[in-house]
């Protein structure tokens, strides 16, 4: 009943191949999208801002990048942390040497830097597939952090060998530094996640997402259809690492404001994004969003049952935390690859035959 | 009558073309072992050309030779008049030649139709930044292929499963849809490694109707390989019959069944004590 598709026909090939073919879904989308730019900008404070939105819009575009390169193209990879860190130096470079051009270009152009890095990194998934390119991309995450760690230009040689963002704005609004507006930042993340999305929906729906999917699934079939593997794999680095590139300049100008690269951009974040997109679902673009909901949030109501309703130490808590993602992990692996998203189909195909399911 | 060069009409009616694909003293070796021994055969346009043999004769060998998967040691490969190269698979499909395979192979994660659009791959050439936008260029090309797409699942009767992930299908239902890959790519030559191998009669019947079908509405050459004799007795123009690498008969149906190299082959010598 809450979910119908009846009488929604679509006449065309156009229609029926758009992200939401369901008219309910549709109603859907342009309501969340509503309640997201036009409502939460009025009702958010700098907490909520920090410590919900932000971490949960910057990781959704990192789980979307990775999940192009993990769930739609098949190449496991490692280096999520040492690719942010590229965005995070990339725009940190940038803007120090150029402090008159907008944060908006910045980040793009971040994204670009990190993109060739991830092409560079990508070269050896011809050769090698699974576990052993899992290996060369951890490879990658250890250069790359040690690189930003040895390497003084990278920090524009700061005593301290972090960096820190300086006050940049776009169209004249505060967006990093001290002085920001809470829904200042918010907007720009937002703006940032819905252009990844609606990009990374595009490039998975038509060809080149089906050149992926071919290398994913079988890559001699796929190569005696007419698939380049060698293209197909260093188009998905490229893509993965864009994406991968712009959440690590967010994540260090808007979020953290200050950095230090072995801490923020371990391999624990390499990880913990890896982690998102198993449980939110591989090879959906929603399941980027759910699974990046999912570890953000976890944390947040975890502090707020364990330590201010129930009274238990924090590092009970903290330790909590760990045991619930890696036993979710372990459930997510076995009993549902495909993750929350697979879930979420699911119950809306019960729900289209809800309440007579025969 | 067969013997003219550009082409001849079959007794149904047919009309074949002059030899589109000329394979010229081919030997293939893995290490030591010889798969395939100087073998020389034609192929003609609009013909279904059979390759059989007992197992292990070098049948598939010979297909991945045409699909441009193995590179033979020995010998040329002529197409459309021109020498090949030694190229990549993706090229080979690039040029028109589509394939099934004899364990399927098709990409279980997605669905019938996006399984078929992958066949429309070769035709599709809008860029990443077109596609990334969607609204123009990339949809306009999309719903074109989809076009093609469609009337290959209309042809082969899937339309009713089109958006079932394929993981789901029959055995059977399978190798229709991988039919339908290669099909989508509107190739000149087309190659079936068994593609009856563990089917029903009547899902043979099925499949030799499409096959036929398939040659006759859209004029593309086949070349199958197919344990049934019967099946292939019935379908094929031409045979070449094969056994331990060497080609051991080549003719018409009726030639090859009354070839005693053949014969031989398929029933076992006997052996004077």
């Amino acid at each position: 009943m809450l979910y119908r598709e009846s009488g929604d026909f679509s006449s065309s090939y156009a229609e029926d191949s758009q992200t939401f073919p369901i008219k309910f879904d549709r109603y859907r989308y342009y309501f969340v999208m509503f309640i997201a730019i036009a409502v939460i900008p009025f009702l958010i404070n700098d907490y909520w801002v920090n410590s919900l939105f932000l971490p949960f819009l910057i990781y959704a575009i990192a789980a979307i990048g990775l999940n192009i390169l993990v769930g739609y193209c098949g190449q496991v990879s490692l280096g999520t942390g040492g690719f942010m860190a590229v965005g995070a130096y990339a725009c940190y470079k940038l803007m120090t040497s150029f402090p008159d051009v907008s944060m908006l270009v910045h980040v793009l152009l971040s994204g670009l830097v990190t993109a060739a890095v991830g092409v560079l990194f990508g070269l050896p998934s011809l050769r090698i597939k699974g576990f052993y390119l899992a290996v060369a991309t951890l490879a990658a995450q250890f250069f790359l952090v040690w690189l930003f760690n040895r390497v003084p230009w990278f920090y524009n040689y700061s005593a301290s060998g972090q960096i820190s963002a300086p006050e940049r704005t776009f169209f004249g609004i505060n967006i990093t530094g001290a002085n920001t507006q809470a829904w200042a930042t918010y907007l720009f993340c937002l703006m940032f996640v819905i252009f990844s999305a609606y990009v990374a929906r595009n490039l998975t729906r038509g060809s080149v997402g089906r050149k992926w999917m071919a290398i994913r699934d079988m890559d001699i079939a796929a190569e005696i259809i007419g698939v380049n593997p060698l293209r197909a794999k260093l188009t998905a680095f490229a893509i993965s690492s864009f994406f991968i590139g712009i959440s690590g300049a967010l994540f260090f100008a808007i979020y953290l404001g200050a950095v230090e690269v072995g801490e923020v951009f371990g391999i624990q974040k390499s990880f913990l994004v890896l982690f998102m997109i198993i449980i939110g679902g591989l090879g959906s673009i929603f399941g980027s969003f759910a699974g990046a909901a999912f570890l953000v949030l976890l944390p947040v109501v975890l502090k707020i049952v364990g330590v201010d309703w129930l009274g238990w130490p924090t590092d009970i808590v903290a330790h909590l935390q760990l045991v619930i993602v890696g036993g979710l992990i372990i459930v997510f692996l076995i009993a549902e690859p495909h993750g929350l998203a697979q879930l979420w189909r699911v119950a809306k195909e019960k729900l289209r035959l809800w309440p007579f399911p025969h | 009558m067969k013997d003219q060069a550009d082409g001849y009409v079959t007794a149904d009616g047919r009309q074949i073309g002059p030899v589109v694909m000329e394979m010229k003293n081919i030997t293939l070796r893995f290490g030591g072992v010889e798969a395939i021994k100087d073998i020389s055969l034609d192929i003609r346009e609009g013909e279904i050309r059979a390759i059989i043999g007992p197992n292990g004769a070098g049948k598939s060998s010979m297909l991945n030779v045409i699909s441009g998967f193995y590179v033979p040691q020995d010998g040329e490969v002529w197409y459309k008049g021109s020498r090949r190269a030694a190229m990549k698979p993706f090229q080979v499909a690039q040029q028109g030649i589509a394939r099934t395979f004899q364990n399927i192979a098709l990409f279980e994660g997605m669905s019938v139709l996006d399984n078929v659009m992958t066949g429309r791959l070769t035709h599709m050439e809008t860029g990443l930044f077109w596609q990334s936008l969607w609204k123009g260029k990339a949809e306009r090309e999309e719903t074109a292929n989809r076009e093609v797409a469609e009337k290959i699942i209309d042809f082969l009767e899937i339309q009713a499963i089109r958006k079932t992930p394929v993981s789901r299908l029959s055995y059977g239902l399978k190798k229709r849809v991988e039919l339908a890959r290669a099909l989508a790519a509107e190739p000149s030559i087309l190659l079936l490694d068994e593609p009856m191998a563990g089917m029903n009669v009547e899902e043979k019947e099925d499949m030799s109707r499409f096959i036929l079908d398939v040659n006759d509405e859209f004029g593309t050459t086949i070349v199958l390989i197919e344990h049934d004799m019967g099946v292939v007795m019935d379908l094929s123009d031409r045979v070449v019959v094969m056994d331990y690498g060497k080609k051991i008969g080549d003719g018409t149906p009726h030639e090859v069944r009354n070839n005693q190299d053949v014969i031989d082959a398929y029933l076992g010598v006997a052996h004077d004590d």
